[in-house]
């Protein structure tokens, strides 16, 4: 048995360091390797139509959601086999950019304007283009609407109402690129604290905060929750499925393009800028408005083509009097960000709502039987279960962004642990506070 | 020379006690185990866990991020929340195994074998899919209890936070549970049996006392592979959305927050830290009793048959539990063939669209999954064999210590181990240029390595419970330790290595964790991923779950079809030579 063992071992090792010869033979030209956040539902139809258009060309698809890519791309660099990263979330190719995972290229494509929206369409560098464009909005299961009787929404306030309590669902935005932007959008269109406040009143309205972002439109189209805050063509192409869904655009909302890049030390640089290429022209545009698709193009001219009572972003006024979105600013206290809404509440979801709960019950109350010192408890309570523990400025600071980056240099301040302990325990606390107050309020107004 | 004391107490110098008892066959196989998994195991984990102790960014060594750990509410909390799941998993796994095994294995009973067969159904489900079919049953607005509420107008959490994840693993991970009971309680001596029953012990008591405790390895060894692997399990909770456990955290750390964060690697470290003590304690439970028995009736205890009542009780109990088991299983084949399902109880309409649409593209991923996983389950239990030998017939000394490295990486979640392997072997080229870690070869390792543990544990129990008497006859009558092994331990064994076998095929089927973070070209990818890919959009739920119901079917028949040879081969061997 001993000596089998041996031999077995022998002949593994001797297959294991044989085996390459067999697989090395690899096509020469010709693979166009792409690591890509999207769906297949996206990626087979364009890959077929460029591989119809380019015979002898294979595009190999990986498919990772955006943290796992960008992660892959840094982990891979020394000895780089992906050529291209095809994403939505522009602040994951300002992070590539960042850390020179990616190369300069200048499309041919005509036909492109600068902007879409208040939305530069390219990085002005020249490192990653975008190819189509996306608004977020509010997607809700009309079963499910029906028999909870509950009301359609139109804008984000509207999800902080008593009625939606334990119907909504969203992505975390640590975890979702696109759910980050929304957020964003939130905090830049309505100023850092009213839009926390926002966030955290709707937030207290959740079921679940999804760790993928396709976890919400799954959700909502399977019935499991009511109301979900996604990307517009999640919706459409649920719809488009035929799962019995609506969606809205609420109208402090940014419309963003879904982008491109050419990663650094491409094994097949020609390959990918053909891909490129054949993405931003008429040809690849139009498969935008395939129905397992959906996504807004940005070349203009190809509206001519669209199906039927398609939004149009270049024409259609909603969209195009939106926030003036800074990414800079996004980029630059995104972890921050993301860690905050984590530890005030992803992690703590059952107490915010909690609070939430114990909120409307006094708000109602005090609308049956109006009393100012009940009011004045109810606005204390809302304040404090509404308060963030640090402000704009500390979140674009220095020491903050150093302690989530973790540059090179030994940091001064606090670390990230203890930053993420110091948040939590301010909404906790803040929580519980806002309940008693709550409490109070309640019994004033009995 | 004396025959190999197998029971020898000898002492004396440390040289002489490394090299009595052990010829340079066994030690150099030792060496070759341990070669294998610092290159395949210690080091990639050694290159993740490492950053554990580095301050961020600059890289000195620090203990920092462990205070922080522990003065972290979130984590602490996390903790205790996996401790308690993982308990009372093993608690709803035993009440759904032991009925079954008890009944299938005492009793004459028409279609035990097919419950037996019913009983893998669990494992062979790909991560993904079964949590979501459950919901489609479970779920808050789930078929149960949306009829529920238009009947009776309340509603059962049965998926709510813990207790969904609870529910969903106690179904899901049972199977260990059962087949290691099984394959123990067949493996029982009848003469053990019937010497109590002369003594005027019967039924229930006489199992109570008797038969289960001879068949405690096999339970403790199923029972601390559910603890474990519920402690360290990422997919379900996930999927449920519960955030509070440990391997979730460590899991949404490493994948979001980045790679230069120390505290997803701590909580890894943490994770490794408990799982070994787990193992650990249920390991003394088990070490200074002696299991062996001494006769090889074969053909394990007595059935017997049932009365009428009995019968329609003990039908009625398992029925039930097999209708639970199967409940992800029957959800998925409905969502393979549904139109739309939302907000129902059942789907609106049926469609063979989707398995059309997955045909077409599913060949090469059936392909891989099959050789990664029988790759995997082979290499899994020539280490195991030869580990559990050395074990229990050598004293060579730190042969226990390669028992817990090997059984560590039970504890490794499964994204940590893929991002040690890219780190450990990205940076290798090949003579061609191409990294080492693009090689397929490397998944299959990583499917192995975390696999190792069931494997390991099936075969010790198997030979556990063989009498080293036996092989001292054999060596009495001019064996050499080779052909002993070959002729006598092997052979008799055969149950412990098919259930080892089949944990692991089944288990490396459909991984998914690892396997995320290593498949670098289509042409490589396993069925689980392929899954994953298409359960990313609306359009796709429908062909994920018809490729799911074909990696259940697949691995299924695959393991069905290895349970028949090895039982046909056992019965042709072994089956003869009863006592009477």
């Amino acid at each position: 048995m001993v000596k089998r063992v041996q031999l077995a071992k022998i002949l593994a090792t001797a297959l294991v360091l044989g085996w390459p010869a067999a697989s090395i033979a690899q096509p020469a030209s010709g693979k166009i390797s792409v690591v890509t956040s999207y769906a297949k539902d996206l990626t087979d139809p364009i890959k077929k139509a460029f591989e119809a258009a380019n015979p002898g060309v294979t595009l190999d698809v990986q498919n990772r959601n955006t943290h796992a890519g960008v992660k892959f791309l840094e982990e891979t660099k020394s000895n780089n086999q992906v050529d291209l990263f095809w994403a939505s979330a522009p602040d994951a190719f300002e992070a590539l950019k960042a850390k020179s995972l990616l190369q300069k290229y200048k499309p041919k494509a005509t036909g492109i304007p600068e902007k879409i929206g208040q939305f530069p369409i390219n990085n002005p560098d020249g490192y990653y283009f975008g190819f189509a464009a996306s608004g977020y909005g509010i997607m809700w299961n009309e079963r499910y609407v029906k028999a909870n009787k509950l009301p359609d929404p139109k804008e984000w306030q509207d999800l902080a109402a008593p009625i939606y309590y334990d119907h909504v669902a969203m992505a975390a935005p640590s975890r979702s690129g696109t759910t980050h932007l929304t957020i964003e959008t939130i905090l830049q269109g309505e100023g850092w604290n009213k839009g926390w406040a926002t966030l955290r009143e709707v937030s207290g309205n959740f079921r679940e905060v999804t760790e993928r972002s396709f976890g919400v439109p799954d959700a909502v189209n399977s019935g499991q929750v009511g109301y979900g805050i996604v990307i517009d063509f999640f919706a459409f192409s649920s719809q488009a499925t035929g799962f019995p869904v609506k969606f809205v655009y609420p109208s402090v909302t940014a419309i963003v393009p879904a982008n491109i890049g050419i990663v650094a030390n491409a094994p097949n640089k020609a390959g990918a800028e053909a891909f490129i290429e054949f993405l931003l022209s008429p040809a690849g545009q139009v498969l935008l408005f395939d129905p397992g698709i959906r996504r807004l193009p940005v070349n203009p001219s190809v509206y001519d083509k669209a199906p039927a009572g398609y939004v149009n972003p270049f024409k259609d006024p909603r969209l195009n009097s939106m926030v003036k979105f800074d990414v800079k600013k996004s980029e630059g206290r995104g972890e921050v960000v993301d860690a905050l809404y984590d530890q005030t509440v992803t992690f703590q979801l059952a107490d915010l709502k909690q609070t939430k709960k114990a909120i409307d019950a006094a708000a109602a109350a005090v609308a049956k039987k109006p009393n100012p010192k009940a009011e004045a408890a109810l606005k204390e309570a809302r304040s404090l279960m509404e308060a963030m523990p640090i402000t704009e400025e500390q979140a674009s600071s220095p020491e903050i962004v150093g302690a989530f980056a973790g540059g090179k240099k030994k940091q001064k301040g606090a670390r990230q642990a203890e930053l993420e302990q110091q948040w939590a325990s301010f909404a906790k606390d803040h929580n519980a506070q806002a309940r008693a107050k709550a409490d109070e309020a309640l019994k004033l107004a009995k | 020379m004396t025959a190999i004391g197998l029971h020898n107490n000898r002492r004396g110098t440390f040289v002489s006690r490394v090299f009595t008892g052990a010829t340079w066959g066994q030690v150099s196989v030792a060496l070759l185990i341990l070669a294998f998994l610092l290159a395949f195991l210690v080091w990639p984990v050694a290159t993740v866990v490492w950053v554990a102790f580095t301050e961020k960014g600059s890289g000195v060594f620090t203990l920092a991020n462990f205070v922080d750990f522990f003065r972290t509410d979130l984590f602490i909390r996390s903790f205790w929340n996996s401790l308690y799941v993982s308990g009372m998993a093993v608690v709803g796994a035993s009440m759904l195994a032991m009925p079954l095994a008890y009944f299938t294995s005492r009793f004459t009973f028409r279609g035990a074998g097919l419950i037996q067969i019913l009983g893998f159904l669990p494992l062979i489900m790909p991560p993904f899919v079964g949590a979501v079919a459950l919901q489609l049953f479970f779920g808050r607005n789930g078929t149960v209890n949306l009829l529920l509420d238009d009947w009776f107008s309340f509603k059962l959490g049965f998926m709510e936070g813990l207790n969904g994840v609870i529910f969903v693993q106690s179904i899901h991970y049972f199977p260990f549970i059962l087949i290691n009971l099984s394959a123990a309680l067949r493996n029982v001596d009848r003469s053990m049996e019937e010497a109590a029953q002369n003594l005027g012990s019967y039924g229930f008591r006489l199992f109570r006392r008797i038969v289960f405790p001879l068949a405690l390895p096999g339970y403790v060894a199923g029972a601390s592979l559910v603890f474990v692997k519920v402690f360290d399990d990422l997919a379900t909770p996930l999927l449920l959305n519960v955030k509070d456990m440990l391997a979730p955290q460590a899991y949404l750390r490493v994948t979001s927050i980045g790679i230069t964060d120390p505290m997803g690697y701590v909580i890894s470290v943490v994770l490794i830290v408990a799982s070994v003590v787990s193992m650990w304690v249920s390991s003394l439970a088990t070490r200074n009793i002696d299991y062996a028995t001494t006769q090889r009736g074969g053909g394990g205890i007595a059935k017997r048959k049932l009365r009428p009542l009995e019968m329609a009780l003990a039908y009625a109990l398992l029925t039930f539990i097999i209708l639970l088991v199967l409940a992800p299983h029957v959800g998925l084949l409905l969502l393979s063939f549904a139109t739309i399902w939302s907000f129902s109880p059942l789907p609106d309409g049926y469609t063979v669209a989707h398995y059309a649409r997955v045909f077409g593209e599913s060949s090469i991923y059936i392909k891989n999954t099959l050789l990664y996983a029988s790759l995997a389950g082979v290499i899994d239990i020539v280490i195991g064999t030869a580990i559990s030998y050395l074990v229990l017939r050598t004293k060579l000394v730190g042969v226990r210590g390669l028992d817990l490295l090997a059984s560590a990486a039970l504890a490794i979640p499964g994204v940590v181990l893929g991002i040690g392997y890219l780190r450990a072997f990205y940076g290798i080229p090949l003579w061609d240029g191409t990294p080492l870690a693009s090689l397929w070869i490397v998944i299959v390792l990583a499917l192995a390595i975390r696999r190792l543990p069931y494997a390991l544990r099936a075969c010790y129990a198997a030979l556990q419970q063989i009498s080293a008497s036996l092989e001292e006859a054999a060596e009495n009558l001019g064996a050499t330790k080779a052909s002993t092994v070959r002729r006598i331990v092997v052979p008799l064994m055969t149950g412990g290595l098919v259930a080892g076998f089949i944990t692991s095929f089944a288990t490396a089927a459909v991984e998914l964790s690892a396997t995320l973070m290593l498949v670098q070209a289509n042409q490589d990818a396993p069925l689980a991923y392929g899954l994953y890919v298409f359960m990313q959009s609306a359009a796709g739920r429908g062909p994920g779950a018809a490729l799911g119901v074909i990696a259940v079917v697949i691995v299924a028949l695959s393991t069905v079809a290895s349970q028949y040879v090895i039982e046909r081969d056992r019965r042709a061997k072994g089956g003869s030579n009863s006592n009477d």
